[in-house]
């Protein structure tokens, strides 16, 4: 067993821009595995394609970092295929609301137990500068000279509505507050959403690191993230973007839950044969 | 080659017509279970419209105390249970044709030539206790005209449908036998004596790939609903509790291809069934599939387009789409079943090589083969190839290790205290992304370099007669050009059936070169298989027969047009 997360950024040939907030998510997310103590090899993260999606080169874990915007897709079959892994699903806004979108959605319905890390930029990186679902009305970027005129996409709002088991939002600026958000959602039995809000230094100069400190707001003890419409009031009724838990719901079963394969056998699929007896059995049925 | 007399009933070709939702598939189903019981070998195969009710469907029963196994256009029998039903039907009725119908059905179709045999299927039924029985009506007529014996039938009828003291299975009976006292005194001369089809499983194309997919040791399907893909789908949905299986409907192509793969990469072997268009969608994961060396079957079952094309008819339009489905180089492997044994033997064989080699593996079917039913005697089953292709994760493990193989050795997650790391992005021995280009230059060639030992286990071409002219079928054609090339009467013909389009043999580059001629069979209007041969082998087809209308070969038809073009050679 190795719990020697990659530490440290020496030996690494990184491709994210210094001061950029993806930074902040990898320390937190490091704090977080350690304190979970869950040993490398049984940690899989699966990426898509963006600066965000390079995460899973930067730490020590297994990975799969497939296409751009269908990271979600493979969490889903890893985790239902073998439940002694740990699977953390991580990409940028782009990604996974856009490129990924309809798989958000239905990876919502299914609840896998997940967990779904989204570094949301409010832009396109990897691909310098264009908007993302998340960008703001007016902002402007060579694609989109005049600005944005499109309504930006609400993961958090979208989530609660589709009544997902966990949703939480944090800020690559606070570490602290992340890392623990971290651990709530890996330890939640379900699909676990953090949109993770996060400063580029390189694309998006509305949208840093004061911006996000001036435009958010952690929730107090008196929300009860168990009361969904009180989690849809906040998502989409505050001025600013709130921060923390917003809405969980411990009552759905996860997809893993409901499969038969795993009813009365915990042995990982690809420790299964197949079974030529009972297809013996079977074929023996066709006959007329 | 099998020897078919066409003369002397050798076997009745009898056709079920009516609208979707008038109950053709319980005929089929019955009169399958009625035929095989009392000896009878059954081959059926429907054509269908795009809709769940009304228009005009059919389903060929064509029946022979020897072996059958593909369709003809022949009718000898038609059951029309509506008046549209005789007039879809009515390109292929001759004076040959014994209509049966209603009177009234009859009457409005004057001018057909054709033997005609008004049977008041509705009354019939009515006088047995309810209008729907006229679907069991026409079943009736149909045994006492192919001369069923009428105790063994009584039998299967009960076991048919359910309860023997339920009012259905009284009322069903009742109407059974109105039907095939009728059937018997028409006298028609169709009867089929009984042969050697007792103790014989019958299944579709869709139930013999499904069957290969648990043999080849399938854990997980993901896919999108796509006729006529979906029998798969639907048959694994139905034994995933039996058999342990992950089944899911996915959002859409794309998602199913991306689970597929992570499945995949947890050791649990996946599959996903799709049509053309749903392959379309897919293809960025085929090069995904291709970039990560993770193992994948694709389940392709044609049909006609391009776009959404005829959704329910047959074409063998799509071999250059797999082919080449997906950006970037790298290697693949595509099999096309003829038969129902060897449409459960190559997929399970699929799971094999796609875990063997690293490398996405098409079956490439189509809606002819889904929809079909006929007897065999029985699965491969001892021949499956069961072997696993799986390393353990060491503690320095490398899932792209240059020291090994190609293939590299690949573990699972889990497996050891090793670390498994995939990316799309060219990458390193570990796994992780690379923009090193002698590296990218070694890692290309270590994929291609696959294609060695794929070359190995390339399946040989079937070459069936010694003529020397030579039909080349690939896929679901092969046992319609097989009873065609007999039927033309002609010792000169040979048949070479090649069941894996890509790589391909050797072998049949070799037999080809030999030949006097060369004629390709092909259910599309380009000739995609003659290209892949003159490509791959240099040989260019003498003459080819290309069927684009969304029907299947059917050997009579296919025997004349044989014939003509052998006038020519
Ligand atoms: C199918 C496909 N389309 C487009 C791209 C190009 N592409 C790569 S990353 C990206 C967007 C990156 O933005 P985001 O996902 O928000 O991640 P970030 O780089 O900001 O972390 C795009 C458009 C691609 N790789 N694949
Ligand atoms: S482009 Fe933006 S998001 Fe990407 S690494 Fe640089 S600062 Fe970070």
């Amino acid at each position: 067993m190795t719990m020697a997360y990659r530490h440290g950024t020496e030996g690494l040939d990184m491709a994210w821009c210094p001061g950029c907030g993806n930074f902040g998510i990898r320390n937190a997310l490091l704090k977080a595995l350690e304190d979970l103590e869950i040993p490398a090899e049984e940690l899989v993260v699966v990426s898509g394609i963006g600066q965000a999606a390079k995460m899973p080169h930067y730490i020590k874990c297994s990975c799969f970092n497939g296409l751009h915007g269908r990271a979600l897709p493979p969490a889903t079959a890893i985790a239902v295929c073998n439940r002694d892994l740990t699977v953390i699903a991580e990409g940028g806004d782009g990604d996974m609301y856009g490129e990924g979108g309809n798989h958000f959605i239905h990876c919502v319905r299914r609840n896998p137990d997940i967990t779904h890390l989204v570094h949301d930029n409010m832009v396109y990186g990897l691909t310098k500068g264009q908007a993302s679902p998340t960008s703001m009305i007016g902002f402007e970027t060579p694609v989109q000279p005049e600005g944005v005129i499109l309504r930006p996409f609400d993961p958090v709002a979208v989530a609660v509505a589709l009544d997902a088991s966990f949703v939480a939002r944090s800020f690559a600026g606070d570490p602290d507050h992340l890392s623990g958000i971290i651990v709530e959602a890996v330890k939640h039995r379900g699909y676990a959403l953090v949109d993770i809000l996060q400063p580029c230094v390189s694309f998006n100069r509305v949208n840093d690191y004061d911006w996000f400190r001036e435009n958010s707001f952690e929730v107090g003890d008196d929300h009860d993230p168990t009361n969904r419409e009180a989690a849809f009031s906040l998502a989409v009724g505050s001025e600013k973007l709130a921060l923390g838990v917003i809405y969980r719901n411990e009552d759905r079963k996860t997809f893993e839950e409901q499969q038969p394969v795993w009813e009365e056998d915990g042995t990982p699929l690809f420790r299964r044969g197949p079974d030529l007896e009972e297809l013996r059995r079977l074929a023996g049925e066709y006959e007329v | 080659m099998k020897e078919m007399g066409n003369g002397g009933r050798a076997d009745v070709n009898l056709v079920v017509s009516g609208a979707a939702g008038q109950g053709i598939k319980t005929v089929e189903k019955l009169l399958g279970k009625l035929l095989g019981r009392t000896g009878r070998f059954v081959f059926s195969t429907k054509e269908y419209m795009s809709r769940v009710r009304g228009g005009s469907n059919s389903t060929d029963l064509r029946v022979s105390a020897e072996a059958v196994d593909c369709p003809v256009e022949r009718v000898d029998l038609l059951l029309a249970l509506d008046g549209p039903a005789i007039g879809h039907m009515e390109r292929r009725i001759t004076e040959e044709t014994l209509v049966v119908a209603s009177p009234g059905d009859l009457e409005d179709r004057v001018g057909i030539r054709a033997r005609k045999a008004p049977v008041d299927l509705e009354g019939l039924a009515e006088e047995a206790g309810r209008k729907v029985y006229s679907n069991t009506v026409a079943a009736g007529v149909a045994a006492g005209v192919l001369g069923l014996p009428l105790e063994e039938c009584l039998p299967v009828l009960e076991g048919f449908f359910g309860d023997p003291d339920s009012e259905d299975v009284k009322g069903n009976t009742k109407a059974f036998k109105a039907g095939f006292e009728k059937g018997g005194d028409l006298d028609a001369g169709l009867e089929i004596e009984p042969g050697e089809a007792a103790g014989m499983l019958l299944m579709s194309g869709g139930d013999a790939v499904g069957m290969g997919a648990l043999a080849g040791g399938v854990r997980f399907i993901c896919s999108y609903p796509m006729s006529p893909s979906t029998a798969v789908l639907v048959f694994l949905a139905r034994h995933a509790r039996r058999f342990g299986i992950v089944v899911e409907q996915a959002e859409d192509e794309i998602s199913a291809v991306n689970m597929g793969l992570g499945a995949w990469y947890t050791g649990a072997r996946a599959m996903v069934t799709t049509s053309g268009g749903g392959l379309s969608l897919m293809a960025e994961g085929v090069s995904l599939c291709g970039m990560l060396e993770t193992p994948m079957v694709f389940h392709v079952a044609q049909r006609p387009g391009p776009a959404t094309g005829l959704p329910t008819r047959t074409g063998q339009e799509d071999l250059e789409l797999v082919l080449h489905a997906g950006h970037g180089e790298f290697p693949r492997i595509v099999l096309a079943p003829g038969t129902l044994e060897q449409a459960f033997a190559l997929t399970a064989r699929a799971f094999m090589l796609a875990e063997k080699h690293q490398v996405p593996v098409f079956l490439l079917t189509d809606q002819n083969l889904m929809d079909t039913f006929y007897q065999v005697r029985e699965l491969p089953l001892d021949d499956v190839d069961t072997t696993r292709f799986l390393a353990e994760a060491g503690e320095d493990y490398r899932r792209y290790s240059l020291d090994e193989g190609p293939p590299s050795p690949m573990a699972v997650p889990g497996s050891g205290t090793g670390l498994v790391c995939l990316d799309s992005d060219e990458h390193d021995e570990e796994g992780h992304i690379t923009e090193d280009l002698d590296l990218r230059v070694r890692m290309v060639d270590k994929r291609l370099g696959k294609m060695e030992g794929i070359a190995e286990d390339v399946l040989e071409p079937e070459l069936c007669g010694e003529g020397s002219i030579i039909v080349v079928s690939w896929g679901s054609t092969r046992n319609a050009c097989l009873e065609a090339a007999a039927l033309t009467g002609r010792d000169d013909l040979a048949v070479l059936h090649v069941c894996q389009p890509y790589p391909l043999s050797r072998k049949v580059g070799e037999i080809l070169e030999g030949a006097d001629a060369v004629i390709t069979v092909e259910g599309n209007a380009t000739g995609q298989f003659g290209r892949l041969l003159r490509d791959l082998t240099g040989i260019t087809p003498d003459a080819e027969i290309l069927r684009y209308d969304g029907l299947p070969f059917r050997a009579d038809t296919l025997a004349e047009q044989l014939s003509s073009q052998l006038e020519g050679i």
